[in-house]
């Protein structure tokens, strides 16, 4: 370990005590919107009325609270700024305890930030866009419980009770993203990713265990200290099945398929999901666990490469959906996949992906909430090809979402520019071939952020109306636009205010244990590759102008090349899952139940049925079967004889 | 019991055997007293009381008859101190034993609520047991309103076999505990009000497999009988320690010891319903009345778990190496075979069964790892499922088909309950969690309590097996939820029942124990199951035996 995680490994109790009411009632944090989703849940149809407006002001007070933890801290030493919240002991097995302690650090309380901020504001939109759904007390009641268990997942202090977050917010993704159950496609959406993402949990939970029996701790401190005199194996297994868990949660490669099925959820859960929480989780994983990752080099080079190739694949499907927020879901895999990459780069990245994490949590919200905005005006329609001219009439959708897109392809000076700069520079930073490779992967990826936002944009808000019949677009109610126009501000200054002067660097980088990187303005625009950046934001909006400006959109997606047909299958990823997994899965299931279907149990299910109509049936048939029974009892004792004979 | 002279000449030193009177101690024995007091009070009840306030008065008897019982356990458990044995050292009297009597006759009283339970003056038994189902005969009773309330002092008996079995000391003692445990349960499963050919059908299953399986038992018993010179555990503790009894120091004993182990495990995992002796288990609990179900899948399988911790740690504790490949197999079988077969189940019963199945897969982890952490986490999981499991079977009571009124089994037809009766199915969607270990619910800690005990005993591949197996399992209990919140009904879906006070109880007692033992376990883990040094030996905390000082008078 190398020295800056000295604060990390000194000593388990590093962490000070929490000796002010703000910050050693920062339980208060997480408990505000459960309490919230419990009063909704409980109170039934009684809170019909006030419920939603009390659904949203608990995160603006966690949000408040946020903010006052955050002054306590700056307030503090730099090297203080780690605060243990004891607050009760779950349960204790054997000689260990899972006790729930948070832990308010530099790194949280950013997350915790971004969470109950943009959080609030998607509360506050959903509050017109729900206004007319019959379920909207539910689906206020569900958001609480997203941004609650979000809370824990940051705010824990151990492994296990991240866990317990990590599970919250996949069970409330689910109840979300089917929150229009009575759509199969969304039932089948929820169940997807319900189901992919317990393939990401086992990582976890295995990672744990590991932990637990070979390390002997679960508490971050604690882990981080055993780290150095953990073998390399024992590193690399714990690395690779955490990078497994935060591929299920943040819809890295293997296990993306779920995100952009998870569409049909309404929009604002689309938002929520893919800015402020969920697919954050596992950026926040692979940081947090740092001193894990830098043990297993190896478990480094796959977290860049997955990250890398997820980056690429969400840029290429991005570049074919035509469907508004499937085209952004893929934006959202490809950005994510750089912030993994950036994690993946180790101490010089962290800071980098978190700041792009946070600042992306802004354009992509934003970008989000527009493109409900513009469904909203367009009768729900979500296929991209159907709109066209849509500036003139939903101007303040149309400049948010205008700033949004500025921001994601990096123009100069907005927020996304600072960010992704600083990421580049820190790929390009590691130096050998990695850094060439990795570097010039995340200027691909610019490159194909630049083709598809501004494909998007031209298409929804440029170009000749292709509006169906009876489609009169409208501006959105002031609900709805307010969040939009606060998180277009942030996607416009938020990254220069946090990375200009190394603000935000100089704040998280000793919580973390990142090496300070200084960010020099004038390096993006003389450096090779800044300057590649730059060029490969003007080729692609260039390109997306020659292919959806200046030629008419055709009304109808036209019949692509192989390379189109793939992207806009979501390169196969379900085709690969279901062959993979799913059919094989079906067979073994098929063939054991037919052993005990049709050989032992079958003909019971079949009288079982007929059992109050024919008793004549069920006594002909009853005497064979329990001397089949007997006869697997006796198969057993053979096994039984077998194994007490024969000891492996 | 008295040994058989093996040796010629000087008898060797017997255990057991003396002259003096046996001293007993009364107080010790209370539990099982009141208990065997109440059955056969019950049964001249049945003789002798009129018809008309007998039912009530047996309820009234049962549930007293338990309350008591229960009080007199918590009573000892101060007095016990380190345990003790009573009447010559045939049952142990224990903390762990304590536990699992506890439980179970906290467990025996939820299920007593169900079962005493009546819907339009019906309870979920027979009229007449003896009738021909269909009829002119039965039609009479039913017409007449008769009842079976031998129900009761059936239940009393069952649950005096279950306290016994897991405090047996003595493999003769337990193989009569196993059958007093059996036999009333036998014929209770043969009494279903509805589908009657069916329920019968389950309780002579179930009786020819039981039967079959304490044949298998009892030979063990003589095997081991054979090898030790004895059934008393601690004796046979010391005879495996020290090769055999005394004809076998020249080191062939054994075979004998192999079979012996074989054929008791055989008998145990039968009752525990471990794969591959676990066919009994869909077509029983499906077959037999609900509550009926119920008593067997908590109060049965914590008995059971509470014999079979107790005979591969006391008396065959010193020869892990032996049975630990033998129960591998067995739990990786348990855990795979039932979790995949579990999926395509149709019926909410014969899932419930099944998952039953599976749990015990889990907890048999528990058992391999042979550890004092291992028995701790046994005996929560063990308390944890048998509220969770109690209370699932509640929720099945209530769902009823529309016409004949009788219980509706069938999970596709369960679509839309959500949306009828959002509370029962939000209880259930609660206990579903429980048994997919969902955190926050008891089913988690017991999980988390029965795999971290195996890891830390050397069994990781085991425990990998079990997550697996448990993310298999996650998803029909999901399918469930899925089912009842997401999907339609198809025409006209169930009906469901409103839940009297005594069902409610149980449900809103499911409710409670589930998401206390979830959130707060810290009172159980840390007071109630026994906490060890890592890898301690469970008798640390299970008595074997103890030299009884004959009483100078």
């Amino acid at each position: 370990m190398t020295q800056h995680h000295a604060y990390l490994a000194a000593d388990p109790a590093v962490a000070t005590a929490a000796d002010s009411a703000v910050l050693s009632n920062a339980w208060l944090l997480i408990a505000l919107p459960l309490v919230g989703a419990a009063i909704l849940l409980l109170g039934g149809r009684r809170t019909n009325g006030w419920g939603p407006l009390l659904a949203t002001a608990l995160p603006i007070g966690s949000f408040v609270w946020a903010l006052l933890a955050l002054f306590e801290l700056l307030g503090r030493g730099a090297a203080d700024r780690a605060v243990s919240v004891p607050v009760y002991e779950w349960f204790a097995a054997g000689d260990f305890s899972a006790r729930i302690d948070l832990l308010v650090d530099p790194l949280s309380i950013s997350f915790v930030l971004l969470i109950t901020f943009v959080g609030s504001l998607i509360h506050v939109y959903s509050l017109g866009y729900m206004a007319e759904d019959p379920g909207r007390r539910r689906f206020f009641a569900y958001l609480n419980l997203f941004v609650a268990a979000m809370l824990v997942l940051v705010l824990a202090d151990n492994f296990v009770l991240l866990f317990l977050g990590w599970e919250g917010v996949g069970l409330a993704s689910y109840l979300l993203i089917g929150f229009w159950q009575y759509k199969p496609s969304a039932a089948t959406a929820a169940k997807k990713a319900f189901l992919i993402n317990r393939v990401g949990d086992i990582g976890l939970l295995v990672a744990i265990m590991i932990m637990f029996t070979v390390l002997g701790a679960v508490s971050f401190s604690e882990v981080f200290a055993a780290v150095p005199g953990a073998g390399d194996g024992v590193l690399l297994a714990i690395g690779l099945l955490l990078l497994l868990g935060a591929c299920g949660k943040s819809a890295q490669l293997p296990l993306q398929a779920w995100l952009l099925d998870a569409m049909e959820g309404p929009t604002p859960v689309s938002a929520l999901i893919h800015a402020a929480t969920m697919v954050t989780a596992g950026v926040y994983l692979i940081v947090r666990a740092g001193p894990i990752f830098e043990g297993a080099p190896v478990a480094q080079t796959v977290v860049m490469s997955v990250g890398a190739a997820t980056m690429l694949a969400g840029g290429l499907i991005a570049s074919a959906k035509d469907d508004i927020k499937k085209s952004l879901a893929g934006s959202t895999m490809s950005q994510i996949g750089m912030m993994v990459l950036a994690a993946g780069l180790g101490p010089v990245g962290y800071v980098a992906a978190i700041a792009h994490l946070i600042t992306h949590g802004f354009f992509k919200a934003g970008l989000f909430l527009g493109a409900g905005s513009v469904m909203h005006g367009m009768n729900d329609d979500v296929d991209m090809r159907k709109y066209g001219g849509l500036a003139s009439k939903m101007p303040i959708t149309f400049a948010t979402f205008g700033l949004g897109y500025l921001a994601i392809i990096g123009v100069p000076f907005l927020s996304g520019w600072w960010t992704k700069e600083s990421i580049i520079s820190a790929a390009f930073g590691i130096g050998g071939t990695a850094g060439m490779v990795f570097g010039s992967a995340i200027i691909l990826g610019a490159a194909l952020t630049a083709f598809y936002m501004s494909r998007m944009v031209f298409m929804t808000f440029l170009g000749k109306k292709r509006w169906d019949e009876g489609v009169h677009p409208h501006e959105s109610p002031v609900s709805m636009t307010a969040p939009m126009v606060v998180l277009s501000i942030g996607s416009v200054a938020l990254g220069g205010f946090l990375v200009f002067g190394d603000r935000f660097a100089g704040f998280l980088a000793p919580a973390i244990g990142a090496e300070p990187h200084h960010f020099t303005v004038g390096h993006a625009f003389t450096a090779p590759y800044g300057l590649a950046a730059l060029a490969v934001l003007v080729l692609g909006v260039a390109l997306a102008w020659f292919m959806y400006l200046r030629k008419p959109v055709e009304r109808t997606a036209p019949k692509g090349n192989l390379v189109t047909n793939t992207a806009r299958n979501e390169l196969y990823g379900n085709e690969i899952n279901e062959g993979l997994f799913m059919r094989p899965g079906q067979v073994l299931t098929k063939a054991l139940v037919v052993i005990e279907d049709k050989v032992i149990d079958g003909a019971v299910n079949g009288i079982g049925a007929g059992v109050s109509d024919s008793s004549t049936g069920l006594g002909r048939t009853q005497t064979g079967f329990a001397r089949t029974y007997a006869l697997t009892m006796l198969l057993g004792a053979v096994i039984v004889a077998a194994t007490l004979v024969v000891r492996f | 019991m008295i040994p058989l002279n093996l040796a010629d000449g000087a008898p060797p030193a017997l255990h057991g055997v003396t002259e003096a009177p046996p001293t007993l101690d009364w107080w010790l024995l209370a539990p099982f007293l009141v208990l065997f007091g109440a059955g056969v009070l019950a049964v001249l009840f049945e003789a002798f009381w009129p018809k008309g306030s007998r039912r009530t008065l047996q309820i009234a008897l049962a549930a007293t008859a338990l309350l008591v019982t229960f009080v007199l356990l918590v009573l000892q458990v101060e007095a016990v101190g380190d345990g003790t044995t009573v009447g010559n050292g045939v049952l142990a009297v224990d903390r762990t034993v304590l536990f699992f009597q506890g439980t179970i006759t906290v467990l025996a009283l939820v299920s007593l609520m169900l079962i005493a339970e009546r819907r339009d003056g019906r309870d979920a038994f027979s009229a007449q047991a003896a009738t021909v189902p269909g009829s002119e005969e039965e039609r009479t009773h039913i017409l007449a309103g008769s009842q079976h309330t031998e129900v009761y002092p059936l239940v009393l008996f069952a649950v005096l076999g279950m306290l016994m079995f897991p405090a047996s000391n003595d493999f003769l003692v337990m193989f009569i505990a196993l059958e007093v445990m059996s036999l009333p349960l036998y014929l209770l499963c043969g009494l279903a009000r509805r589908r009657r050919l069916f329920s019968q059908e389950a309780a002579v299953k179930y009786f020819l497999l039981g039967a079959f399986s304490s044949a298998f038992f009892l030979f063990g018993i003589a095997m081991v009988y054979g090898y030790a010179g004895s059934v008393n555990f601690g004796v046979i503790r010391g005879a495996v320690e020290s090769g055999g009894a005394e004809i076998f120091q020249g080191g062939n004993g054994e075979p004998l010891l192999l079979m012996g182990v074989g054929l008791v495990a055989i008998g145990l995992l039968f009752k525990v319903g471990a794969v591959p002796f676990h066919n009994w288990k869909p077509d029983v609990y499906q077959g037999a009345p609900t509550p009926i179900t119920a008593l067997m899948a908590s109060c049965t399988l914590v008995a059971a778990f509470g014999a079979l911790l107790r005979v591969f740690f006391v008396p065959f504790g010193t020869s892990a190496a032996i049975w630990e490949p033998m129960l591998w197999t067995v739990a990786i079988l348990t855990m795979v075979v039932a979790a995949i077969v579990a999926v395509t189940q149709r019926d909410i019963k014969r899932l419930l069964a099944y998952s039953s199945v599976v749990h015990a897969g889990f907890i048999l982890t528990a058992v391999v790892a042979g550890s004092v952490e291992g028995l701790a986490g046994a005996m929560f999981y063990l308390a944890a499922y048998g509220f969770t499991t109690l209370g699932a079977f509640a929720v099945v009571t209530l769902v009823r088909t529309r016409d004949g009124g009788q219980e509706l089994g069938d999970l596709d037809k369960w679509a839309g309950l959500g949306r009828r009766s959002p509370g029962l199915a939000l209880a259930l969607s609660l206990f579903l969690l429980a048994f997919a270990g969902i955190p926050l619910t008891s089913g988690f800690i017991g999980k988390f309590a029965v795999f971290e005990a195996a890891v830390s005993a050397g069994a990781t591949p085991l425990v990998v097996v079990g997550v697996l197996s448990s993310a298999v399992t996650a998803y029909f209990y999901v399918r469930i939820i899925v089912v009842m919140f997401f999907r339609d009904s198809e025409g006209e879906g169930p009906t469901v029942a409103r839940a009297g006070v005594l069902t409610g109880g149980v449900i809103t007692v499911g409710v409670a124990a589930t998401l206390a033992l979830g959130i707060f376990p810290g009172p159980v883990l840390d007071h109630l199951v026994p906490s060890g040094e890592p890898g301690q030996e469970p008798t640390a905390v299970m008595v074997d035996q103890v030299t009884e000082d004959p009483v100078d008078e």
